[in-house]
């Protein structure tokens, strides 16, 4: 890869125009630096805008409903089921499930998928640098139902160790679920070629793309997924909404999630029948002008373009690697830019991670302190909290210019 | 925001007049701040009036966290167990000299909920929350 030295592609300044909150004064003549996007992403008008013309002129419950404005409405959250199905490659809408966020997706798989198709004595393969979305659900599971948990190592540079992957997979796991970028260490693995080998041993394949999807182009089919979990708030949509993408095949034969409404298809006093999927899994009201929000977001991320919005965060990331390397005394995490999304995690010799942040924030430089909820990732690189520097799109090397700046202004502080 | 880092504060933390173990002790406890895993272990000898003759604070910490510590061991010594009851959340913040927002407050409380829970138990401790 040779994106990282590349000249960045995005108009960001008219990029910027589009997001209201990065205009903000933190106090007088101190513009907000926002580097938490790892975390949630900022929201364009676009976004905000769409949501405010479905309150306005659009509301009422979805399904069932007889009249214009509830034609209207459910028509309009069908729209943006396929908008999302239609950006990751899925094969059909139907493939696609709203849930609140990225741990509901792989909460619901571990509930009904797994539930109905493991058993004591199964094996699950996750790594390290999981979030633990993606370690306390099958830790759940593994308490409920005896199922074994194992899991791949991450090396010093925060690469996840291939060979152990590959002896692990000898023993016939039935799931293999794994990040596909790290909201730590930025490290984006080589799920592809992973999921090849996982089904090639007769494994089934969970993606969790929370920090991918917003920042790359993902297609379900070329990453051989056969569930991929992400969120819409870290992607310039709403907070609420979530998306669990399944194989059709494997959702026809899963037990429904939560009981209730538009789950079923036919409700007796003591025995249910239930709908098709995606429904299946939809039960009570959704959250709909989060979806119609989520599909705004999508049409504006593709109107960027998603290969745009990586080579410019790969550029950042880059950029901020080299500039913090010239900082004494603070160690960044995880791999070369080549290997990795716009995410910094690092610590400071002079100062901890919690104080950094502070310091930083004093600047109007938003940046994150603790374990991001990756504790086992902390740990094994013997630490208890890193500060994290992310970007996205609208994110400026003038931005990172200034996280620098106040870094450095902790040395001085701490000196 | 900058005041949070005035000299006392960075003072203490990076040459902490109180840091140490104590061992015997008469009492001794150690927690953590749920929300970033910082543990702070805090030592106590009693004179034979009853009085605080020695203490001592260790762990990891940030700044904010451990000048308060330091500065609480410091301030305890000669105290009755009965003074070092009476000790709350207002007199750290004014040995810290600084406003904190609520979450750094739960740093700077960290050693006084340390001290009490070993003083007198969890229920004190309550009080803090």
């Amino acid at each position: 890869m040779t994106q990282a030295t590349r000249t960045p592609t995005l108009d960001v300044v008219r990029l910027r125009e589009q997001f209201p909150v990065l205009a903000r004064e933190m106090k007088p003549g101190v513009r907000l630096v926002y580097l938490d996007s790892t975390a949630t992403s900022q929201k364009p008008l676009a976004v905000i805008e769409a949501m405010d013309d479905f309150y306005r002129r659009h509301n009422a419950n979805t399904h069932r409903g007889v009249y214009q404005l509830a034609e209207e409405a459910t028509a309009m959250y069908e729209a943006a089921r396929a908008r999302v199905a239609a950006f990751i490659g899925a094969a059909e809408p139907a493939e696609i499930i709203f849930t609140r966020n990225t741990t509901e997706s792989i909460n619901l798989v571990m509930r009904t998928w797994a539930q109905a198709n493991l058993a004591a004595g199964d094996l699950i393969v996750l790594t390290e640098m999981e979030h633990h979305s993606n370690i306390v659900p099958w830790q759940m599971l593994a308490a409920e139902k005896g199922v074994k948990l194992e899991f791949v190592p991450v090396s010093e540079e925060g690469l996840l160790d291939q060979a152990t992957f590959e002896k692990l997979l000898e023993n016939r796991p039935k799931l293999v679920a794994l990040g596909h970028m790290s909201n730590v260490l930025g490290t984006i693995n080589p799920v592809a070629e992973m999921s090849r080998k996982a089904h090639a041993a007769g494994a089934v394949v969970l993606i969790d793309g929370a920090q991918s999807v917003p920042h790359m182009k993902v297609d379900v089919r070329q990453l051989g997924a056969d569930f991929l979990a992400f969120s819409s708030h870290k992607m310039c949509g709403p907070t609420g909404v979530g998306v669990l993408y399944g194989r059709r095949d494997l959702l026809e034969k899963m037990p429904p999630f939560l009981g209730g409404g538009d789950m079923i298809k036919r409700v007796r006093l003591h025995e249910f029948s239930t709908n098709e999927p995606p429904y299946k899994f939809e039960a009570g009201t959704p959250a709909i002008a989060e979806a119609i929000g989520l599909a705004a977001a999508i049409d504006f991320l593709e109107a960027v373009g998603m290969d745009a919005i990586h080579a410019h965060e790969q550029d950042l990331i880059a950029y901020t690697l080299d500039r913090m390397s010239e900082v004494p005394g603070v160690r960044v995490y995880g791999p070369a830019p080549a290997q990795r999304g716009g995410v910094a995690s690092f610590v400071m010799q002079a100062a901890h991670p919690h104080d950094v942040a502070q310091i930083l924030d004093a600047d109007g430089v938003a940046v994150r302190a603790g374990h991001h909820c990756a504790m086992p990732l902390h740990e094994r690189y013997g630490l208890m909290a890193t500060t994290r520097a992310s970007f996205y799109l609208y994110n400026t090397r003038e931005e990172v210019d200034r996280l620098v700046t106040a870094v450095q202004k902790v040395n001085d502080i701490f000196a | 925001m900058d005041d949070l880092y005035r000299e006392q504060i960075i003072d203490h933390y990076k040459n902490p007049r109180m840091k140490g173990v104590l061992d015997p002790h008469d009492i001794s406890y150690e927690d953590d701040n749920p929300l970033c895993g910082d543990r702070l272990r805090i030592d106590v000898r009693l004179g034979a009036d009853g009085r605080v003759s020695e203490a001592a604070f260790s762990g990891q910490g940030c700044a904010i966290s451990q000048a308060s510590a330091d500065l609480l061991t410091e301030s305890i010594i000669g105290k009755s167990l009965e003074e070092v009851r009476g000790i709350g959340k207002d007199d750290i913040l004014e040995m810290l000299g600084i406003e904190l927002s609520p979450v750094r407050l739960k740093c700077a409380l960290l050693s006084l909920k340390v001290l009490k829970a070993g003083a007198y138990g969890l229920s004190e401790v309550r009080d803090l929350e």
